[in-house]
């Protein structure tokens, strides 16, 4: 059973790594928004599961956490967001798509290497999937690089905070309980000053455009 | 216990009360008001913890040791002291259409709230805590950034949003592999995360998970001090918000990145039994003293300038906690002291000028001295002072800094003296025609408020001719306490 079971988790943690590389590759909004839900409920799931096998009951509790907030509340906004700004659509990336996945690709590997020696360390039934979450992590930090739409950087940025919770779960059953009551308050308040500021960004550039973004710079 | 209970309290009482009330003109009273209760409730605690020693509360979940109670302390000052200032500054920004009602209430609430995040970064024993301290003090200061609504302040808001929301997520990241190794030792029952535990057992953490928890850790934190490549938040930050705003996160905010730092670094020490933290905080900090001190004669706008001044002060903060030993972490521990106390004066002086200029462009801004003599000579002294001219109390831990620096790491001090003539020359030079010179500044219509530039320049002055043997021996035991 719990062979099945630590199948099941890393058969999930293989799922968020892919809808991180689908994210990196995705141009829409909308189906960023999708896949970014999917991404929440792949965690939730990978929580739960990771709660049944080792009998942490607190990381129950997390998992809901996670499902009211990445999977439910969050792309809620998101979608009434673009509905109320009107972009649907994500034409442009900084570097193009081949080339993101082959660096993607490559930060990958970079992550699984760093991992091996920790992983090893770990005493959670899921340590391999410790470099996955890493992964993610990296994957996310270069969606945020590479796009130069708003939207999409705040999903990079919710996307990151899904990775570091799947580390916490990999590597040590969830941090304390307080902690991430305090995560979750942080991530929902940052998402929702950030939803107000696209709304002063549109007001004052006409645009959700970072790159009129960048008036501030050194003479 | 019950000190440490208002000083936590009143604060967060404060952001609610003005969170409904903040758009009345007496908000600024009100304001003040919070910040000299939480000043009061403070300095009780300080009391408490030189007569009983190091103080636990609540589950061990809060601690209060020499090292964090003189920050309490000082940042419940400088917040106090920026809430007096602030308050013929907003009336003045109210009168010049910058700030509505409603921009108001956001500000003072979130000034409170600010506040709150800062103390509780401080006091709390919980290394999970700690980064949620953080990351909620990102939020309001976002807020406080762009609380004018300008294009550039809203650029500069989303720019430090993101920013330090990437670097504090890698601190995140070590803060988990933290909690792995601890859990290995202490077990998941036995609060792994709190600092004290962790400290107890840090000779039994596994160094592989340590060093990557550093490296990430180191990442994050760094970040927010600001420190050379992650630093280009700052200045943008500094120069678009408010100038009140600007005086906090150069007085508070990176001295409490800094703190956060530091409970790190002791833990990587004790288990890596290597200098692999102390050499990292001395690439960095070095790397930042000397970028920034170039960066320092290209500025134009007066807030940018004592920006970056701040981005050198804290490499050289770095650097000197980075070299470890008793007296370079005394000469950290009083830098960081005066830099807060000086710099904040500076931004204080500085918001004055701008508004009677109407710009913050340097070369706008003349003959500040023959209109107001005050705010004339608080810039001129205030900039004298943190570049480190005697008797203030910067030359003295400059001094100290430097001559460990020749003893210790001989090759980094040609670089630290360089800068520092370079950093003296840039802002001198243009501080001396803004002060002296033939005036185009206007008087303001009410009255600045400058005794609280005169009270940290001379706290700054104090303290380079004479330290208090209280404040001697906490620095003492707070050095010996950081190793290194």
């Amino acid at each position: 059973m719990t062979e099945l079971v630590g199948q099941l988790i890393n058969l999930l943690a293989a799922i968020l790594l892919m809808l991180s590389f689908a994210m990196i590759s995705q141009r829409r909004i909308l189906s960023l928004i999708h896949l970014f839900t999917a991404q929440g409920a792949a965690l939730v799931a990978a929580t739960v599961l990771v709660g049944y096998a080792t009998h942490q009951p607190h990381l129950y509790l997390s998992a809901g956490i996670t499902l009211v907030l990445k999977v439910l509340l969050i792309p809620l906004l998101l979608h009434r967001v673009i509905n109320r700004l009107d972009v649907r659509w994500d034409v442009e990336t900084l570097i193009n798509i081949p080339m993101t996945m082959i660096i993607g690709i490559a930060l990958v590997i970079f992550a699984f290497n760093l991992a091996l020696p920790i992983a090893k360390l770990s005493v959670s039934v899921v340590r391999g999937t410790l470099g996955i979450a890493l992964a993610c992590v990296l994957l996310s930090f270069m969606m945020m690089i590479t796009r130069s739409k708003a939207v999409p950087q705040v999903i990079g940025f919710l996307s990151m905070e899904n990775g570091l919770f799947f580390a916490a779960t990999s590597a040590t059953y969830g941090m304390p309980m307080v902690v991430e009551l305090g995560i979750a308050l942080d991530v929902l308040v940052g998402i929702l000053i950030l939803g107000v500021f696209m709304f002063h960004i549109r007001e004052e550039f006409d645009s959700l455009d970072i790159r009129h973004l960048e008036k501030l710079k050194e003479d | 216990m019950a000190a440490l209970l208002f000083v936590l309290a009143i604060p967060l009482l404060g952001s609610v009360v003005l969170a409904l009330t903040g758009q009345r003109d007496s908000a600024r009273e009100i304001n003040v008001g919070f910040s000299l209760g939480t000043f009061v409730a403070t300095c009780a605690l300080t009391v408490e913890v030189i007569s009983g020693g190091p103080l636990f509360a609540w589950n061990r979940e809060f601690y209060i040791d020499p090292l964090n109670v003189f920050l309490v302390t000082l940042t419940a000052f400088v917040g106090l002291t920026t809430a007096i200032f602030s308050r013929p500054y907003m009336r003045i920004e109210r009168d010049h259409g910058k700030m509505t009602p409603n921009r108001m209430r956001l500000y003072h609430s979130m000034y409170q709230l600010f506040s709150f995040t800062m103390l509780l970064a401080l006091t709390t024993n919980n290394l999970g805590i700690l980064w949620v301290a953080m990351e909620a003090a990102t939020l309001t200061t976002v807020l406080l950034v762009s609380v004018y609504r300008t294009p550039a302040s809203l650029e500069a808001a989303w720019k430090y949003f993101i920013l330090c929301g990437v670097g504090i997520a890698q601190a995140l990241f070590g803060t988990v592999l933290l909690y792995m190794a601890a859990e290995k030792v202490i077990g998941t029952e036995g609060g792994a995360l709190l600092w004290t535990n962790l400290d107890a057992v840090r000779g039994q953490l596994d160094p592989t998970i340590i060093t990557l928890a550093f490296a990430f850790l180191f990442i994050g934190y760094a970040t927010k001090v600001g420190l050379v490549p992650m630093h280009n938040w700052l200045p943008d930050a500094h120069a678009e918000g408010p100038t009140p705003v600007s005086a906090v996160l150069s007085g508070l905010l990176l001295n409490v990145a800094v703190y956060a730092l530091l409970r790190c670094k002791v833990l990587t020490d004790g288990a890596l039994h290597n200098h692999l933290a102390g050499q990292l905080m001395i690439g960095f900090g070095l790397l930042s003293v000397v970028v920034a001190a170039f960066f320092l004669s290209r500025q134009k706008d007066v807030k940018r300038m004592f920006a970056y001044s701040s981005i050198e002060h804290m490499g050289l903060i770095t650097f000197a906690f980075g070299m470890g030993g008793p007296i370079a972490n005394y000469a950290g521990l009083l830098h960081m002291t005066v830099h807060s106390l000086i710099k904040s004066g500076i931004f204080f002086a500085v918001g004055h000028a701008t508004q009677k200029a109407g710009t913050q462009v340097m070369e706008d801004i003349r003959g500040l001295i023959k209109v107001s003599p005050t705010v004339g000579w608080g810039m001129m002294l205030g900039s004298l002072a943190i570049l480190g001219m005697p008797p203030f109390g910067v030359f003295a831990s400059e001094f100290l800094i430097l001559t460990t620096a020749m003893r210790e790491q001989p090759w980094a001090t040609p670089f630290l003296l360089l800068s520092l003539g370079v950093a003296f020359a840039s802002v001198f030079s243009r501080v001396q025609p803004m002060v002296f010179g033939e005036t185009s500044v206007k008087p303001l219509r009410h009255p600045p408020a400058l005794l609280p530039v005169f009270v940290h320049l001379g706290l700054g002055l104090l303290l380079g001719l004479y330290i208090p043997p209280y404040l001697d021996a906490w620095y003492r035991q707070a050095a010996r306490m950081i190793g290194g």
